[in-house]
């Protein structure tokens, strides 16, 4: 039977699913806390070309987009010669994968009748991976851990048992860590169970029709987009945080008929910490940043991904070379959106917000007894937050909300099971929007104690605090992040810092930028915000000439 | 004289209130338009018809049950009480908050749903209970007065109070409460402690918000829907179904409204469950497809699958993550936008999208001619010849054949460059495959295979859907029991008296420790005994345990079935032993060496079922006689086919009919495909069994 119109359509619809319950298999086997409380995986198919068809929608872009390119890297690197029936292929070079070394990412090639049809891929945020553990003070990225390059995990049904080996000698949590090896590695065969089936319904013995027309839909669905993005060169300029040393983006974005180019020229060199980004993180930022503007209806694909053309000169704090440690490179890449959409401001009036806090403040928190005799355990609490987005044109921005990445935060309540530390607080930092036609999303206050017994050490990774989110058309900017005691003791805003018991550690995020100027903010919202203390009375006043 | 075995159930719902009335000569069934304003007005009404048709009088009833989704539709319309939300110090904005995140990747202008009670009516209380009960900050007297005079002075007419940890320690809620009960009687007031105990402060903050905000509302509604029926005649007791599919007394529900929330869906879970204890089925997937959603539930072993939260409310296409979690005892339904309502249209990458916006009953499908011009699931259903324009809703409605192919033709045909046949084909297609993808992913979701299943369809779409499913699904059996229109209500008359009490309790199990396990299961079943008791004092009862549990570092909790029992600290092996089979049944493996948590605790106390009766079930007989023969399109075999079209009167016990065939009635059509065959059943139900695959 040969496939028709309705029938691809129906199959891609299929293999959208199909995609998906690969990704729930993983989501509620995996260990890492981040990829079950964050979403922080993704899961697709490639053809065997390694053209990537379809795509799981989950938590972080940074995954999805990177992934995206990975699949070529193992077809390179194993040879089409060496793919059998059986194998699983394994990496987290980062690199080649998705940026750090705690992301596995795990190839399976797909075969019907014998015939090698495609792969599934999939990566996902494994808990330790040895090395210095999860944080920016690393000088080289062998410090960061263990580095396992393109290689089999499985050859033709039999597990690499010295691999295994391997691993479970280098990391802290052997069992979460082979374990979340296995369930990436299952989640691939969840996927290819579908795809056969789908496969057999429809009576196609290879994916090269239905692979051919998603990605050229989709490809020219994208280029058609972009074809109404108005042509022109446009450059912006960002500076953020960086680790001891403030670093600048830069970006040129160049758009002429229905291409798009993207180049980060100019930016600054890399740092000496583990916040430098590899190219391919990056892009996948920027992508997702462009797309969301541009195409944001086109499923991701290699079609969709591809019109994209995104570089930055390698050795750049954007195109980190190796051995550069790049441990959180999510820093950074969090605030790429931020500078590529600004240059799309100016090509695209009235549709791109203004700039956030982007950067997720995630805590990692190592509580120890004070005492080392008293028997009390050791214990690790990880926690995800994020400050406000900037307003939109239409909307203001949204409060303690991530973006561009899709995390979710946990309960506090089952934070204090796992860890001995009490959140005194966590909610809404008033007056932190950025003042605003349309506000900025508000950022939000966290004060953490150790339990009785207990000091902690955490590890600092947070931005915006001597560079706030700026607004866009005449909108302010949101208030800037703080890192201190609850006594006012400021502290440093990156890397492993002590919190003795008795002090509480108060975090404050950042808010999002304002967008237009306050004066044309309409009143009935201002008395509505000052309603309810989202701000305060005296910027009522001042940025909005408001008084009852 | 009331007669104990007249029993008469009602559906609220959306647009019809649906009423079926047990009686020993059979059963009555009526429908009637939901009356918004007065909606005990239209309960009266569907009562007093199929009272009629019965031939029996008011008084005679024995029992009224109902069931209703008003308590879903204030929450969704925002119509409930002026409410204060008073918490703990620091915490003033996690229902503001939510889970941080966005549940739609690309869209730049997303916007979150607001919080049901605005930031100026939330207030806080320096306190502090610690993980385990522990009190790290003392709630002060002084400080409890000022919070009443707040409250008092704002004029609200309920209040919520969720604390931080009060599932381990509700004594500041209750130190509040009785405070503000001294102060203002007549206030509604709902405690986090009481409505949901359950770790995890968003879902508990919701549940009791929700709660306090439908509470004046529901228990004032209750009390005059009890008094009309009784100023009609009627004094029979009235209960309630509520959302975990069991009964309970109106006094209960006008106190935990928010327990009533998928009360109208969970009746037509517990229908389909009857038919499967009937036919001794114990793995079915009921399928329940109106005119604007469809719903998926697992039913095993006769009895809905049920869990401990959910969300209501979603407000962007039935998007995960755009509604508002609420912990309260559920039957377990997947929802998504697919009815025979939901609209089709071409997206930007020129493909057929269905759903989930409906054209509703007004305009309603273009085929209804009522000005609808948007092509529906229905309308393509009538292109492809499995609806009869002649004789739709038993002819009450008379389908335009041509404003359906002018709806395609120009809404989706044009663009596709196809016939609009083939378009239609695409419609329905896409529809069929977005349900069949759900189920498989919920079937996936628990661990189970979907293609062991049988099918259990019923709503007015689901005959004409469901064959065609079972065909992707790879199902092989599949029921349409008589009486789908209105399901639900019959429902109800199934239903156990039954009720959840939940409890948070957190421990390691290396460290398990009986005695607080013990202390807290004896007041969990003194808990869901007295309601079950306030319902039927003289039932026999069983009482069912579950610990929700996982391995340390995970954040999902699986639930265990434990035996009820008083457990000894050396029970520790035997949970171990329940958790691992239970995970291995839900992911295939276990893992060695790792902690393993328990976080809460369930018990369900319910009333035995009077067993259903086994049906004859017939796999083939005698040729049903046919009315005529037509075409309609078999979307397997991609061409029209010569049906035989059935009077299903005539689908009587054994009488058999191979597909391709069509069967009528008033209520819906079933199709049943080439690749199936049709009996009926002892019960009045179809049975359709995939050719090859007869016993």
């Amino acid at each position: 039977m040969t496939p028709t119109a309705i029938d691809y359509q129906i199959m891609w619809n299929r293999l959208i699913a199909v995609v998906e319950e690969q990704a729930t298999t993983l989501i509620r086997t995996a260990f890492s806390t981040s990829v079950r409380e964050a979403g922080d995986l993704s899961a697709g198919l490639f053809d065997r070309q390694g053209r990537m068809m379809a795509q799981a929608v989950t938590g972080t872009p940074g995954h999805v987009n990177a992934m995206a390119e990975s699949v070529t890297h193992f077809v390179r690197e194993i040879g089409p010669q060496n793919i059998f029936e059986g194998d699983v292929f394994i990496t987290n070079d980062p690199w080649m994968g998705t940026g750090h070394l705690h992301d596995i990412t795990v190839v399976s090639p797909s075969f019907r009748d014998g015939q090698h049809i495609g792969f599934f891929a999939c990566t996902a945020h494994v808990v330790d991976i040895g090395g210095r553990g999860f944080g920016p003070d690393a000088g080289e990225v062998y410090e960061e851990g263990l580095l396992i390059p393109i290689m089999k995990f499985a050859e033709r049904g039999t597990v690499a048992r010295d691999l295994i080996r391997l691993v479970r000698a280098n990391v802290r949590e052997p069992d979460q860590v082979v374990g979340d090896m296995y369930s990436l590695a299952a989640c691939n065969e969840a996927g290819d169970r579908r795809l056969q089936a789908m496969m057999g319904e429809f009576g196609i013995a290879d994916l090269d029709g239905l692979s051919d027309f998603i990605i050229e839909t989709s490809r020219k669905a994208t280029h058609a987009a972009i074809a109404k993005v108005p042509d022109g060169t446009f450059r912006h300029t960002m500076q953020v945080d960086g680790y001891d040393d403030p670093a600048l983006m830069a970006v040129r974005l160049d758009i002429e008929g229905d291409t798009l180019r993207a180049d980060f020229d100019g930016t600054s060199g890399m740092s000496r910490f583990g916040v430098n980004c590899p190219e391919v993180y990056t892009r996948a930022y920027a992508c997702y940043g462009l797309k969301c503007a541009i195409a944001p209806q086109v499923p991701n694909n290699s079609g969709s991904l591809e019109p994209f053309v995104i570089t930055a000169p390698e050795g750049c704090i954007l195109a980190a070379k190796r051995p550069a440690p790049v441990s959180v490179r999510h820093v950074l890449g969090h605030l790429v959106p931020d500078v590529v959409l600004g240059a799309l401001h100016q090509a695209l009036p009235n549709t791109v917000p203004a700039e956030g806090a982007s950067a997720l403040w995630n805590i990692q928190i190592s509580a120890r007894p004070g005492d080392q005799g008293s028997g009390l355990p050791n214990r690790e609490v990880l926690m995800f937050n994020s400050g406000g987005t900037g307003a939109r044109p239409a909307f203001d921005g949204l409060s303690a909300t991530a973006f561009p990445s899709g995390v979710s935060t946990m309960s506090v309540e089952a934070t204090e099971h796992v860890g001995p530390v009490t959140v005194w607080r966590k909610d809404l930092r008033e007056g932190s929007g950025g003042a605003g036609a349309l506000r900025g999303g508000l950022g939000q206050i966290i004060e953490i104690e150790p339990r009785e017994g207990y000091d902690f050490y955490f590890n600092a990774m947070f931005d915006r605090v001597d560079n706030p989110a700026r607004g866009r058309d005449g909108g302010g900017e949101g208030a800037a992040g703080r890192v201190e005691l609850a006594d006012g003791t400021r502290l440093r805003s990156k890397g492993r810092q002590l919190v003795k018991n008795g002090q509480r550690l108060r975090l404050s995020l950042p808010g999002g930028g304002g967008y237009g100027a306050p004066e044309g903010r309409d009143p009935a919202l201002v008395a509505a915000d000052l309603r309810a203390g989202l701000i305060t009375p005296e910027q009522a006043k001042q940025d909005y000439g408001y008084e009852e | 004289m009331s007669n104990p075995m007249i029993r008469v159930g009602v559906d609220i719902g959306g647009t019809f209130t649906d009423v079926a009335l047990a009686h020993p000569g059979g059963l009555a069934t009526c429908k009637v338009l939901t009356n918004y304003t007065q909606p005990e007005q239209a309960i009266l009404d569907g009562i007093g018809i199929a009272a009629e048709k019965a031939a029996i009088a008011l008084g005679e009833i024995g029992q009224v049950i109902h069931g209703t989704t008003l308590v879903t539709n204030a929450l969704i319309e925002r119509r409930g009480a002026k409410l204060a939300f008073i918490t703990t110090e620091g915490f003033r904005d996690v229902i503001e908050m939510r889970s941080e995140n966005r549940f739609e990747q690309y869209d730049l202008n997303l916007n979150l749903p607001n919080p049901l009670v605005p930031r100026e009516d939330r207030f806080t209380l320096a306190e502090r209970m610690g993980p385990n009960g522990e009190v790290l900050l003392a709630l002060d007297a002084v400080e409890v007065a000022a919070m009443v005079q707040r409250v008092l002075d704002g004029g609200y007419d309920a209040v919520a109070i969720g604390l931080m940890h009060a599932y381990a320690n509700d004594a500041h809620e209750r130190q509040m409460a009785e405070a503000l009960r001294a102060a203002a009687p007549d206030l509604s007031i709902s405690l986090s402690s009481v409505i949901s105990p359950q770790m995890r402060e968003l879902p508990r903050f919701n549940t009791v918000i929700a709660n306090a905000y439908v509470q004046p509302q529901v228990a004032d509604y209750l009390g005059r829907l009890v008094a009309r029926l009784k100023d009609a005649g009627a004094s029979a007791p009235v209960f309630m179904l509520h959302s975990g599919g069991g009964l309970i007394s109106v006094d209960v529900a006008a106190e935990q409204p928010v327990r009533l929330l998928e009360s109208g869906p969970a009746g037509g879970a517990i229908f389909a469950a009857d038919f499967a204890r009937g036919h001794g089925l114990d793995s079915v997937l009921s399928f329940d497809m109106g005119g604007t959603t469809a719903k998926i539930c697992l039913i095993e072993e006769g009895a809905p699958k049920t869990a401990n939260t959910f969300e209501v409310a979603r407000t962007y296409r039935f998007k995960k993550g755009s509604g508002m979690t609420v912990s309260t005892p559920v039957v377990e339904m997947v929802e998504i936008g697919a009815g025979g309502g939901s609209i089709a249209s071409i997206d930007t990458l020129g493909r057929i999208q269905v759903g989930p916006r409906s054209a509703a009953s007004e305009p309603g499908p273009a085929c209804y001619g009522r000005g609808g011009k948007e092509p529906t699931v229905t309308d393509a259903n009538l292109l492809l010849g499995r609806l009869d324009p002649d004789n739709f809703a038993g002819g009450a409605i008379p389908l335009s054949v041509e404003a359906t192919e002018t709806a395609i033709t120009e809404k989706l045909a044009k663009s596709l460059d196809m016939s609009p046949s083939d378009a239609a084909f695409g419609v329905t297609e896409m529809v069929d495959e977005n349900m069949a993808n759900a189920a498989r992913v919920h079937t996936v979701e628990n661990g189970r295979d979907i293609e062991h299943f049988t099918m259990i369809g019923f709503g007015g779409g689901a005959p004409l859907h469901a064959c065609r499913l079972c065909e992707k699904l790879g199902i092989k059996e599949l029921i349409i029991p008589p009486g789908a229109g209105v399901g639900s209500a019959i429902g109800f008359l199934k239903a156990p008296f039954s009720y959840e009490a939940t409890r948070g309790l957190f421990q390691r199990l290396d460290a398990f420790d009986a005695a607080s396990v013990n202390a807290a299961l004896v007041e969990l079943e003194a808990e869901a005994n007295a309601f079950v008791k306030a319902g039927v004092s003289d039932a026999e009862t069983t009482t069912r345990l579950t610990a929700f549990m996982r391995y340390a570092g995970q954040g999902w909790e699986i639930p265990v079935v434990l035996p009820y029992k008083t457990f000894t600290d050396s029970d520790h092996s035997a949970i171990l032993t329940a958790f691992e089979a239970a995970y291995r049944t839900l992911f295939g493996r276990v893992i060695e060496g790792l902690g393993i948590e328990i976080t809460n605790w369930s018990l369900v106390v319910a009333s035995v079922l009077p067993d259903t009766p086994p049906v004859a079930r017939h796999d083939s007989g005698p040729p049903a006689k046919p009315l005529r023969t037509r075409q309609f399109y078999d979307a397997a075999l991609r061409r029209s086919v010569e049906a035989q079209e059935i009077d299903r009167a005539r689908m009587t016990a054994g009488a058999s009919v191979d597909g391709p065939a069509i069967i009528v009635e008033n209520e819906t059509t079933t199709i049943v495909t080439s690749a199936y065959r049709c009996t009926g059943q002892g019960d009045g139900s179809l049975r359709l069994i995939r050719k090859g695959d007869q016993q």
